[in-house]
């Protein structure tokens, strides 16, 4: 909890529900019929909606990017540190947009609404959801807000792949995309990943076949392995060594298989403070969407194809030690721009973090990261 | 502007698809796309330069020429693939002017001459590795690994079956002197090359 609000901080902040009455078909072949998304704005549009930014989020993401919500709050949102005033996606200049995403547990329509064909939560029958459904969602969200062209949709990980996503579904409504942390599709390691987390949550016996909200329970065991097994694959090997090392809780081994080491009591308080905040059916969609982004599948596998309608300059950011989306995986995208002669910029930053380092701000990142998107405001006029 | 960037701007022509090898931090290309309407990318290692370039919207590509070559680039993708005084710091020129004339229709080279009459005269006088504005480095901390002459370089095109399409000689201020014009492996600091493997 801030005694008082950083300077560079948004400040309070406070989510709105917008509700969508037309029905959406989604690439399952299903549609809903009407969805909200909440959303949360920082900043202001400016005259001729040229300045807004659209924040996508991750697998566990949501609608809280920057800012507080009460004074009472203890952390604030999730990309506090790269947006705010003064910071790389400057408050002061630019109208920022960030959603909770369709099938989320935060608010917007997911497993946990009520479904209106049946009156019951939606649970294990809310469609699977693709990350351009997603898209389509948010270009939704940018016409309710008179949002004709984004100024650049931002994104880390599988909100790297939303930016991706817009720059080839809604080419004259995206000038930049900005890809962080991402990959252009899941690796059979990944898919292998996510499929152990699955397993966990649906071999927990609470999980009822998605239904434990009938039987007024959660399957927690099952959501904290799962987040357990996705933890370990956001850290680095080093990191997790400079953090825990082999570190004990107590100075001697206890020969049995309680949580002797820092390691492990870390990744199950980890694991149970999530199951305690997050929808197990969510995760599964989740996890689903990441599975499934592969842009090039329609394409025989050709990136470079995929991206021919693109009109949006890129720009593509790794870091050294994630093994999660790994460098190797960014430059196949950047390769596949430029082979498309689109326009990108691309830099691998050296951090120690893994996966997770796209959201701890290093003096690079922050340089590269603040430069571009000064760039960007002044092309805006923002 | 640097009078050496200022020769080859005039080989650039509106609408040219252009990669600079070691681009800096984007001044030539800056000026490539905003006063001759080129398009393109610089490649570079260094981080402040990288930023910078980002910064001034000029497209750059974090990639390193001697562990990565240019394999990630097309055949014949480019107009023109520039290399302004970097060639003298990679590990194999000769493989890297081959890749530049393989994405690209035509080169563009700058380079220091390690034939210049100082660097000549500082080596039989003092018997120690020479140093000029041009190559201001301690012989155990140069990037200048591959230090070449314009004979050598000329003959290495020769050997590789390069056209050499124009050479402009300068001095270290970048003046073209009349002097160097006579005898440029003598009296020429910088050349700028401009190469081709098309025929006339």
């Amino acid at each position: 909890m801030p005694d008082s609000l950083p300077s560079d901080s948004v400040g309070l902040v406070s989510p709105q529900t917008i509700h969508f009455n037309a029905p959406i078909d989604l690439a399952c072949g299903q549609s809903l019929e009407n969805y909200d998304l909440v959303v949360e704005t920082y900043g202001t549009l400016n005259a001729d909606a040229s300045n807004a930014i659209l924040i996508c989020h991750a697998l566990s993401g949501h609608h809280h990017a920057a800012g507080y919500h009460s004074m009472e709050e203890r952390k604030p949102g999730w990309w506090d540190s790269c947006i705010g005033p003064g910071k790389p996606i400057d408050t002061n200049r630019f109208f920022v947009v960030s959603l909770n995403n369709l099938g989320g547990c935060h608010g917007s329509t997911g497993p946990g609404s009520v479904n209106p064909s049946t009156g019951k939560l939606y649970g294990p029958d809310f469609p699977v959801i693709t990350v351009a459904d997603w898209v389509k969602s948010q270009a939704r969200l940018a016409d309710h807000l008179g949002i004709q062209q984004w100024a650049a949709v931002v994104g880390g990980s599988l909100g790297g792949m939303q930016a991706l996503q817009w720059s080839l579904d809604f080419p004259e409504r995206v000038r930049h995309a900005v890809v962080i942390a991402s990959t252009p599709r899941l690796s059979a390691q990944n898919i292998a990943f996510n499929e152990v987390a699955r397993q966990a949550i649906t071999s927990d016996r609470e999980f009822h076949e998605g239904r434990y909200y009938e039987h007024d329970v959660l399957p927690r065991r099952g959501l904290m392995l799962a987040r357990m097994v996705g933890h370990i694959t956001y850290l680095s090997d080093a990191s997790m060594g400079e953090k825990f090392g082999r570190e004990l809780r107590e100075e001697a081994y206890k020969f049995g298989f309680d949580a002797e080491f820092q390691v492990e009591s870390y990744l199950r308080y980890q694991g149970e403070r999530f199951s305690e905040s997050f929808d197990a059916n969510t995760y599964l969609l989740m996890t689903r969407a990441l599975d499934y982004f592969d842009p090039a599948y329609e394409h025989g596998g050709d990136l470079s194809k995929a991206l021919a309608p693109a009109q949006c300059e890129y720009l593509v950011l790794s870091f050294s030690t994630d093994w999660r989306f790994s460098p190797e995986r960014s430059e196949e995208m950047v390769n596949a721009m430029i082979s498309a002669r689109k326009k990108v910029s691309y830099a691998e930053i050296d951090a120690p973090w893994g996966h997770d380092a796209f959201l701890i701000p290093t003096p690079r990142y922050t340089d590269i990261f603040t430069a571009y998107m000064d760039r960007v405001a002044r092309e805006v006029g923002a | 502007m640097r009078p050496d960037l200022e020769i080859i701007q005039q080989w650039v022509e509106p609408g040219h698809h252009v990669l600079d090898l070691g681009c800096g931090d984007g001044t030539l290309l800056d000026f490539l796309q905003r006063e001759r309407g080129a398009s393109g990318f610089g490649l570079e290692i260094n981080p402040d330069h990288i930023t910078t370039c980002m910064g001034r919207g000029v497209s750059v590509i974090e990639q390193n020429l001697d562990t990565q070559g240019l394999d990630n680039f097309d055949d014949g993708m480019f107009d023109v693939v520039l290399m302004t005084q970097a060639l003298q710091a990679v590990r194999r020129p000769d493989k890297v002017i081959e890749e530049m004339l393989r994405v690209g229709r035509e080169g563009i080279v700058t380079f220091p001459n390690f034939a210049h009459w100082r660097l000549r005269w500082g080596l039989a006088l003092s018997g120690r590795m020479p140093e000029s504005n041009a190559l201001p480095y301690k012989w155990y901390n140069t990037p200048n690994i591959r230090l070449c002459t314009f004979k050598d370089f000329e003959a290495l095109c020769r050997q590789k079956g390069i056209r050499i399409k124009s050479r402009r000689v300068v001095d270290g201020q970048h003046q073209n002197s009349w002097l160097a014009r006579l005898w440029p492996n003598l009296l020429g600091e910088i050349a700028i090359y401009r190469i081709t493997r098309e025929n006339p």
